[in-house]
């Protein structure tokens, strides 16, 4: 893994102002910011762990943990409030018996909220991956997970 | 150029992607081929056409037939009786909600009707992703124009004649800001187009990035020329993927074609444009920490003075703008600041975005005048409450606005006329509310919003949200007390007046406006334990009334808990040990049957004692 984050840091010079694009990337390809990638990143901006904790703890886009292979978000922005998204929220969190923010045991799904994904209009809006689901509620939540579960489900 | 007959638009917005139009149009690409048109039909991808909910939407141009909700089956059809026997397919129209009769054009729609296209002129006409069709509809024409024959002082006072305010929330003339930022000691100077959208319920600016992103770029090297800047960035919100992809094709194609870049149009003018990605901080909206973010630091606001445009990026005079303001700068250079004015209210010109969301039949996004009503734009253009429920409430501005009643209705919207009635105009956001949502539950969910969200830079939000939000889930769990609605009306001041930040000062907005005008839903709540609108889980219960029963299966199927047990054409029995209150045995109950009751207060311990 260490590797692949030079890869990413030979990319950028040492100018700070590269720290949350970089943050991004390494988000995006390993799914969360390791311990090993924090010195990293912290050694090629001049900037001191500490700091470059502080910003990536305070950004809702980054985790400190890894995610698992599907990633559930379910919108709760006002729109999808009105309408009953705290209530989908509540049948995924029964479905995978787990709590928001959490990831289930075999690693397959990890379940978020997000505050508005701008699809107000087909709201409550669920998004998996990069599949959006508009006009979700509490029947078709077993189908949403269906479509996006792995043929074989792999055992914990 | 080719010519074509007919051009099919099908709407590429985000809400129509997630319908699936991408394949919609593969489809129509396949079919056209298939019966050899493709030399006279084209078909086009398009950015958001506005009205979301009827998504998919294809728009056949020159005709302006509307098509909706299509699906794949739908394809052939539409190919063969429109494009071939020339013969618009009714099915595929808009039927308006109560009537039954299609319109088949897109401008005798109610929803389009009313509206005045200014900043989504280009909505559902170009593709986003060919900078030619932007040329084509006088793009860019007028940067030409401030390039070559205006001085920075004659584009600021046209932006300043024409009364154009900040459509990020606040109003501030925009004039005003560029002349301060043109007169600041310091180079460079910066320019910011805030894309950070962060209010829920609003997605103006998203559509704009997504459908018109070459119009940012346009109004940007205006103000840049303006201002005497060499450098902008372009700050857009990390939960919006394809306006990232949109403006970084219109910049790549814009610098191709020398809009864009060093010696823009050969005038010697240079503007660099950037992309900056947020990274999912509601707070990083506010400008000063929005430059703290492009900085690579947290999202910390400060305080201001300095304005940053006198000292904002890396301490260099910074000029920030809202998305929105950014697409009205072009038109207002090319037609000038006299037809600008003549738009809109005394204070308050021009036309503005508003995604009108929630509980109404025609969901979208609508350009109107200011000074229109918002009972004409929530009944003509918005066609009313969806299921012909009752009109409880409009929220607008978001976490720093206010829920307005129907008494209100007839409120001219502007600037003024919307902070003075409680609430603010905001970035643009107008979520609808019927009979069937609860206002303290919507006043708790923005300060659970705001409190989530808040910074923690300083005490009077970082404590008073949460003081906020604790007594407000208090209330709507039945354990309020009287002397509440007094503390929520301190706390609110402190809150309000001592908080560093835009956010702060305005986030006790929700709590203070529901108390204002649903005084009553409060009282309901603490003395009388019970939720009028049936809303608050902790204070009702659900009941399935056996005299009206008819054992259907249909709620026992649908119970995701397997609360209610029965039999076929036998009274079910749903068993509140188990019954986690979703409401979906409520909802799916047939209209003519309404066995299932919602109780509250008084009739939900009635019930209980009764063991039914």
């Amino acid at each position: 893994m260490g590797q692949a984050i030079d890869e990413i840091l030979k990319e950028f010079s040492s100018d700070k102002r590269a720290l949350i694009t970089i943050l991004h990337r390494v988000q995006e390809k390993f799914g969360y910011i390791s311990a090993e990638a924090i010195p990293r990143i912290a050694r090629h901006l001049k900037v001191t762990e500490n700091e470059l904790f502080g910003v990536l703890t305070f950004y809702r886009a980054f985790s400190l943990v890894p995610k698992g292979r599907h990633v559930v978000k379910v919108c709760l922005g006002t729109a999808c409030h009105v309408r009953g998204g705290p209530m989908v929220l509540e049948e995924f969190e029964r479905k995978l018996e787990i709590k928001a923010g959490q990831t289930t045991p075999d690693d397959e799904f990890t379940l978020e909220t997000v505050n508005c994904i701008g699809c107000c209009a087909i709201g409550p809006v669920v998004l998996v991956d990069e599949d959006y689901h508009g006009h979700a509620a509490v029947p078709n939540v077993g189908q949403i997970l269906k479509k996006h579960q792995d043929p074989e489900p792999r055992r914990a | 150029m080719k010519q074509y007959r007919s051009h099919l638009l099908v709407c590429a917005g985000t809400a129509c992607v997630s319908c699936g139009s991408f394949k919609i149009k593969e489809a129509l690409e396949k079919e056209v081929k298939k019966r050899n048109l493709q030399d006279e039909v084209l078909v086009i991808a398009t950015g958001c056409n506005g009205f979301c909910e009827r998504g998919p939407i294809v728009m056949v141009h020159p005709e302006g037939i509307f098509y909706q909700r299509l699906t794949l089956e739908d394809v052939p059809l539409l190919v063969e009786e429109h494009l071939i026997k020339g013969r618009p397919v009714k099915r595929l129209m808009y039927v308006p909600p109560a009537e039954k009769e299609p319109v088949p054009k897109m401008k005798d729609i109610e929803f389009f009707k009313h509206q005045r296209l200014i900043v989504l002129r280009n909505r559902g006409r170009i593709d986003p992703e060919k900078v030619e069709e932007y040329i084509a509809f006088d793009g860019y024409a007028a940067m030409a124009k401030a390039l070559t024959k205006m001085t920075p002082k004659q584009i600021i006072a046209e932006i300043s004649a024409a009364g154009l305010r900040g459509r990020g929330g606040a109003g501030f003339p925009t004039g005003k800001k560029w002349e301060t930022c043109r007169l600041a000691k310091g180079t460079p100077k910066y320019l910011i187009c805030n894309g950070d959208e962060g209010d829920p319920g609003a997605y103006m600016d998203r559509s704009v990035l997504e459908a018109d992103p070459h119009a940012i770029l346009e109004g940007m090297v205006i103000g840049a020329k303006a201002i005497g800047a060499a450098k902008g960035f372009i700050y857009i919100r990390n939960e919006y993927p394809l306006a990232v992809k949109r403006v970084e094709i219109a910049i790549r194609q814009a610098k191709a074609t020398g809009l864009l870049g060093q010696d823009i149009l050969g005038t010697g003018f240079d503007f660099e444009a950037e992309i900056v990605q947020g990274a999912g901080a509601f707070v990083s909206g506010e400008e000063t920490s929005l430059m703290a973010s492009i900085e690579g630091r947290r999202a910390y606001p400060r305080q201001r003075p300095p304005y940053p445009a006198e000292a904002g990026l890396w301490g260099r005079p910074t000029n920030i703008n809202n998305v929105e303001t950014w697409a009205n700068v072009p038109l207002i250079i090319s037609r000038g600041a006299a037809w600008f004015s003549s738009i809109g209210t005394e204070t308050s010109k021009g036309t503005k975005i508003f995604s009108l969301v929630g509980k109404i039949n025609n969901t979208g996004l609508v350009e109107v005048p200011m000074g229109i009503t918002l009972r004409q734009i929530i009944f003509d253009i918005g066609g009313g409450i969806k299921n012909d429920k009752k009109f409880k409430a409009v929220q607008t501005g978001g976490p720093s606005g206010g829920c307005l009643p129907a008494e209100e209705l007839d409120l001219a919207v502007d600037y003024e006329a919307l902070s003075k009635a409680g609430s603010i105009m905001g970035s643009g956001g107008m979520i609808v509310m019927d009979e069937d949502n609860c206002m303290v539950d919507v006043a708790r969910y923005f300060l659970n919003f705001t409190q989530e969200e808040s910074c923690g830079k300083c005490v009077p939000c970082r404590v008073g949200t949460r003081q906020l939000k604790d007594i407000l889930t208090r209330i709507t769990e039945g354990r309020g007390e009287p002397a509440d609605l007094e503390a929520l009306l301190s706390l609110s001041d402190t809150v309000r007046k001592g908080s560093l930040c835009g956010l702060g000062q305005t986030a006790p907005n929700p709590v203070l406006t529901t108390l204002r005008y649903f005084r009553d839903e409060y009282e309901a709540h603490i003395l009388e334990k019970k939720c009028p609108a049936g809303v608050c889980k902790a204070l009702i219960a659900y009941s399935i009334l056996p005299e009206k029963c008819i054992g259907c299966l249909l709620c026992l199927k649908n119970c995701p808990v397997g609360a209610i047990s029965g039999e076929f054409k036998k009274v079910h029995v749903l068993d509140r040990a188990k019954c986690v209150k979703c409401g979906v045995c409520f909802d799916v109950c047939p209209a003519k049957v309404r066995a299932v009751a919602k109780l509250t207060g008084m009739d939900k311990d009635r019930a209980q004692g009764s063991g039914r």
